[in-house]
């Protein structure tokens, strides 16, 4: 297709050739709607963007996987509670927890599949305020040793796109303790809580890294002009993060 | 035998057949229950020759409503297309008449937009109503052959503390936010007003824009003897049926039972998978024709698709796949459940067509084929139970030459000015009441903060959004490679087309081109939503008329033409109508969306020079100002067409040229409300001083601050680029004051000799109010 045509969904071009050689995986189910902006992300940190159809079982020799946001299914029943069973999933579970440790990053409704998938611990609940929000919210970063977050310093506090109706994280008290013992948070919300999530987490990662769930949105932070107030990019990091993990340049 | 099979036996035992209608003509049918007037049911029965099927009537009812026919409003709206220079249509590629106009973008691209109501739907159940109202919206523009890029929203509601208004907003926003979000289309603006005449009849209008390449353009007609009919989507239902006929097309009464059942139920879900299953159809080129099914559902869809195309169609209803098996022919012919389509396929498509709807898991069935018999064929079960002439149906319904006349209340209301009036004594003079009066202004109703609102909106979807809401227009990137764009702002003033429909119309469309201005665009068409009460009081019918006139003549001296829209009538509780309300939603482009234009300055515009552009005249009158204050009345401000062309070019090639940084429209609530909007956008300060502007202009500083003078721009210019942007205005004649200067180390806006107004104090007022009421 040409360059000036607008990719439909789960046919995404990469115009120019990518400059890592990485392939980053996108998922699509049915009724996603951040994986266009999740593939630009992808194109603009330098590596190729794979779609992923759901239904498929095959996982295309990605080196990566983005599960981007939206409502799959309506969020019908429960957000990611049908996506999770979908035939990609099960290969997505399967690679995150091989040897390999296949890097997946799940934003919004992606880390409700995680969660749901049980790749992160802890459930997703609808906003305190029972409202849809979209906000710039400001996050730390907490953990910077996961295959996401490298590029960030320990501490670095960043602005990207807030915008969910089922955004309160919350899960018992001893996962709380631990995911906070084990240094699993991976972002924490700053100034305000927008949702009512427990200790204030935005984002978390499994114990090996490779996984990491978050609720904001870094792909709608990548592109000056387009982001948060029209000019933030800070989002970016994270997929320049797994193009370092990918070639082995983690910090 | 199964229930089912049952109510199909019954059915078939029931069915009034065409042979029964020609055999039995004594028959008496509810023509009047289903909203025909008797006028209107004799010349069914002149056209078919003989009396109607149950479900030929049904079809006729909904299709001869207002609000499909626009029987009342046709005769004026002809203005639309006559008052069209040959530079207007330069770059109309589809025009009014189909599901919505397309307009030329340039390099292969084409832009397709529309503005409707929803308006009824969401007095009665506020979040399906407001939900079903974008869904609708949205397949018009699929319908085009477009992919959908966001919506816009303006929204119309009673008095801010009244019980029932907190009923109607939060239906209402959710619904809009849970349907648009559901969507991935970034929700980029839209209007907020609260008025007690829109106590009973909120407005909630909702506009789509999609784009395309011009190859993908699709229209809505039926060719091709032999080419296949398809319904799919979601099944059919009990949901809307008569939606049309009998919610939008006659005014509420307190005795009437209650008409929930009419209101359509969404599923946001179905819909996105529609909208991705359809871009994959025009893709792969695999329907020739294709229309969604909005009011008056398949009657609708069958009788336009037929009657556009070749004229003849013959489908079998019983192949409709329902939710509900118990609904009538005649029902299932009116229904309007949401997140349906037809197309016509030809046979060597049908199987391409059949794996993209299994790969969207989107159910289908094949309900018939496209004649050339010129009659729509419709039967259940074998037997006929619709022949008709597609076009009877369709296009030639009713037409009514409404009696109109200036209201004999007119001449007095305009003669009650502000400043002549009780409400208009004891005006804000010292520096102290000045400021006061401002922090009142910010914080009231209609100019307070939105974000309650418009947080609840995704805005960022899709990664090409560029300017939302609070600027002045929102800007949606179309090509990623060149940063081609388009801008859309919508605009309406009940208030001033109230004092005067003929200008009031035109102070709209004047406002919605000076707001896609503002924010670097060329104002290239229009679509418009012309909400009002009943067509059969000749004091409303004279404002409509006198609205139509006003924005025609006007589109036609800004060059802009008007590509598509909707009227809604019958807007008015008992014998009160709403205020006329013209709402205009002008689309602009972009060469490159870069060189917008943002709304505020930034801490980095420090010592940037403000500038007003235009003149101020002493106008109150319907203001924001004189509203606070409980008055209407006067005559709203002067409308200055060639005015608005010019300040509109300084600034389009300012933005281009890179000569300002920032922008913000004078409209309501005046300068004093745009200097305060500027300076809260990023929390900036500014200091400003009045005095040549008073001096210049003759006016006060009370004047300078809140009259609602058009065709005024507020612009921040860089230091290094002031000599050329004065010169720019200076060259086109166009009055230009410098004001003051922006103060980053400031964080207050302090207007010199008057007061200096803490941006913290203005911005709590601002953000509270919103909140205060609605949670």
């Amino acid at each position: 297709m040409s360059a000036t045509e607008l990719p439909l969904i789960g046919d995404y071009s990469t115009p120019v050739a990518a400059l890592s050689g990485a392939r980053i995986g996108v998922v699509t189910f049915p009724g996603t709607l951040d994986d266009r902006d999740a593939a630009r992300a992808v194109r603009l940190a330098g590596a190729e963007a794979v779609s992923l159809w759901h239904a498929d079982a095959d996982l295309a020799d990605v080196d990566a996987v983005v599960i981007p946001g939206g409502f799959s299914y309506g969020d019908y029943l429960r957000a990611g509670a049908i996506s999770r069973f979908a035939p990609m999933m099960s290969k997505i579970i399967d690679a995150a927890n091989s040897d390999a440790k296949l890097p997946v990053l799940g934003i919004c409704n992606g880390f409700q599949i995680l969660t749901e998938s049980h790749l992160l611990p802890g459930s997703m609940i609808k906003n305190d305020h029972l409202k849809f929000l979209c906000r710039d919210q400001v996050l730390r970063v907490e953990n910077n040793a996961t295959a996401w977050t490298n590029q960030y310093a320990k501490g670095e506090e960043i602005t990207i796109v807030l915008k969910n109706q089922d955004g309160q994280y919350v899960a018992d008290e001893k996962t709380l303790d631990a995911l906070e013992a084990e240094g699993r948070v991976a972002f924490s919300y700053v100034g305000w809580n927008p949702n009512g999530s427990r200790r204030n987490i935005a984002g978390i990662t499994n114990a090996a890294g490779n996984v990491v769930g978050l609720m904001p949105h870094p792909e709608h932070a990548v592109e000056a002009g387009f982001g948060p107030d029209h000019t933030g990019t800070d989002g970016l990091g994270f997929f320049t993060s797994v193009l370092t993990h990918l070639v082995g340049g983690q910090k | 035998m199964s229930a089912a099979e049952q109510t199909t036996e019954q059915k078939k035992f029931n069915m009034d057949t065409v042979a029964n209608a020609a055999a039995t003509p004594e028959t008496e049918l509810p023509w009047a229950e289903l909203g025909l007037k008797q006028n209107e049911f004799e010349e069914v029965v002149k056209v078919l020759g003989r009396r109607p099927t149950a479900a030929e009537l049904a079809m006729y009812s909904v299709m001869w409503s207002e609000h499909c026919s626009y029987k009342s409003s046709k005769n004026h709206l002809r203005q639309f297309g006559d008052k069209v220079s040959e530079e207007m249509k330069k770059d109309m590629l589809v025009g009014i008449g189909e599901n919505a106009g397309v307009t030329n973008l340039g390099d292969g691209w084409a832009v397709t937009f529309k503005i409707e109501s929803h308006n009824s739907p969401t007095m009665i159940e506020p979040y399906q109503g407001a939900a079903t109202g974008i869904g609708g919206i949205v397949r018009d523009i699929i319908s085009m052959g477009a992919r959908p890029v966001a919506v816009m929203d303006p929204l119309r509601f009673g008095a801010i503390d009244h019980p029932d208004t907190a009923r109607v907003i939060h239906g209402a926003v959710a619904g809009i936010g849970g349907y648009g979000n559901s969507l991935g289309l970034p929700n980029i603006g839209g209007e907020m007003v609260f008025d007690s005449v829109y106590q009973g009849n909120p407005l909630v209008n909702a506009l789509a824009v999609g784009v395309m390449r011009h190859e993908d353009i699709r229209l809505a007609n039926a060719s091709g003897k032999g080419n296949k009919v398809v319904l799919f989507g979601a099944r059919t239902g009990g949901d809307g049926i008569g939606g049309a006929s009998i919610l939008s097309s006659e005014s509420f009464d307190d005795t009437k039972p209650s008409k929930r059942p009419a209101v359509q139920v969404g599923d946001p879900f179905a819909e996105k998978v529609l909208i991705e299953c359809c871009l994959e159809l025009f893709k792969g080129s695999l329907v020739e024709g294709i229309q969604d099914l909005g009011a008056a559902g398949i009657s609708c869809a069958t009788s336009e698709l037929a009657s556009n195309g070749d004229g003849g169609m013959e489908v079998e209803l019983t192949s409709v796949l329902l939710r509900d098996p118990t609904l009538t022919p005649g029902e299932i012919l009116m229904s309007e459940s949401q997140e349906r389509m037809m197309a016509v396929v030809s046979p060597e498509n049908i199987e391409a067509f059949e794996a993209t709807m299994d790969k969207w898991a989107v159910e289908y069935s094949w309900l018939g084929e496209v004649t050339d018999t010129g009659r729509l064929i419709i039967k259940w079960d074998g037997e006929v139970i619709v022949d008709v002439d597609p076009r009877t149906v369709a296009h030639d319904g009713p037409l009514y030459d409404r009696p109109y006349a200036r209201p004999e209340w007119q001449d007095a209301l305009q003669a009650d000015t502000f400043k002549s009036s009780e409400a208009g004594a004891n005006l804000p003079a010292t520096g102290d009441e000045l400021k006061a009066a401002l922090v009142e202004l910010m914080a009231s109703p209609n100019m307070c903060d939105k974000s309650w609102i418009t947080n609840q909106y995704d805005r960022y979807v899709g990664g090409n959004t560029a300017l939302a809401a609070p600027d002045d227009a929102g800007v949606i990137r179309v090509d990623e490679e060149t940063g081609l764009g388009v801008a859309l702002a919508t605009d309406a003033n009940g208030r001033y087309t109230f004092l005067d429909p003929y200008h009031g119309a035109q102070l709209a469309l004047a406002e919605s081109y000076r707001n896609v201005a503002t924010s670097g665009a060329v104002p290239m068409a229009v679509s418009d939503c012309l909400n009002f009460g009943s067509p059969e009081d000749p004091d409303v019918m004279w404002q409509l008329a006198e609205a139509i006139r006003g924005l025609s003549d006007a589109c036609l001296e800004l060059g802009v033409p008007v590509t598509g829209g909707n009227v809604s009538l019958y807007n008015q509780t008992g014998s009160t109508p709403i205020h006329p309300t013209p709402v205009v939603a002008m689309l602009g482009k972009f060469d490159d969306v870069e060189r917008r234009t943002p709304s505020g300055w930034r801490a980095d515009a420090d010592g940037q020079a403000i500038y007003l552009l235009g003149t101020t005249f002493d106008e109150l009158d319907g203001s924001e100002f004189a509203n606070i204050r409980g008055h209407l009345g006067g005559l709203p401000p002067k409308v200055d067409l060639a005015a608005e062309k010019t300040l509109g070019a300084i600034l389009i090639n300012a933005s281009r040229d890179g000569m300002i940084d920032s922008a913000h429209d004078l409209s309501e609530g005046g300068l004093g409300a745009a200097l305060g909007e500027m300076a809260l956008r990023y929390g900036v300060g500014a200091r400003v001083a009045l005095d040549d502007l008073c001096e210049r202009d003759g006016v006060d500083a009370f004047t300078a601050l809140f009259s609602e003078s058009q065709a005024r721009a507020i612009v921040a210019v860089p230091r290094s680029e002031e000599v050329r942007f004065n010169d720019m205005a200076t060259a086109r004649q166009f009055p230009v004051v410098r004001l003051g200067v922006v103060d980053a180390a400031s964080t207050s806006l302090e207007i010199q000799g008057q007061f200096n107004l803490d941006l913290a104090e203005l911005r709590e007022a601002h953000e509270a109010t919103l909140p205060k009421y609605f949670g």
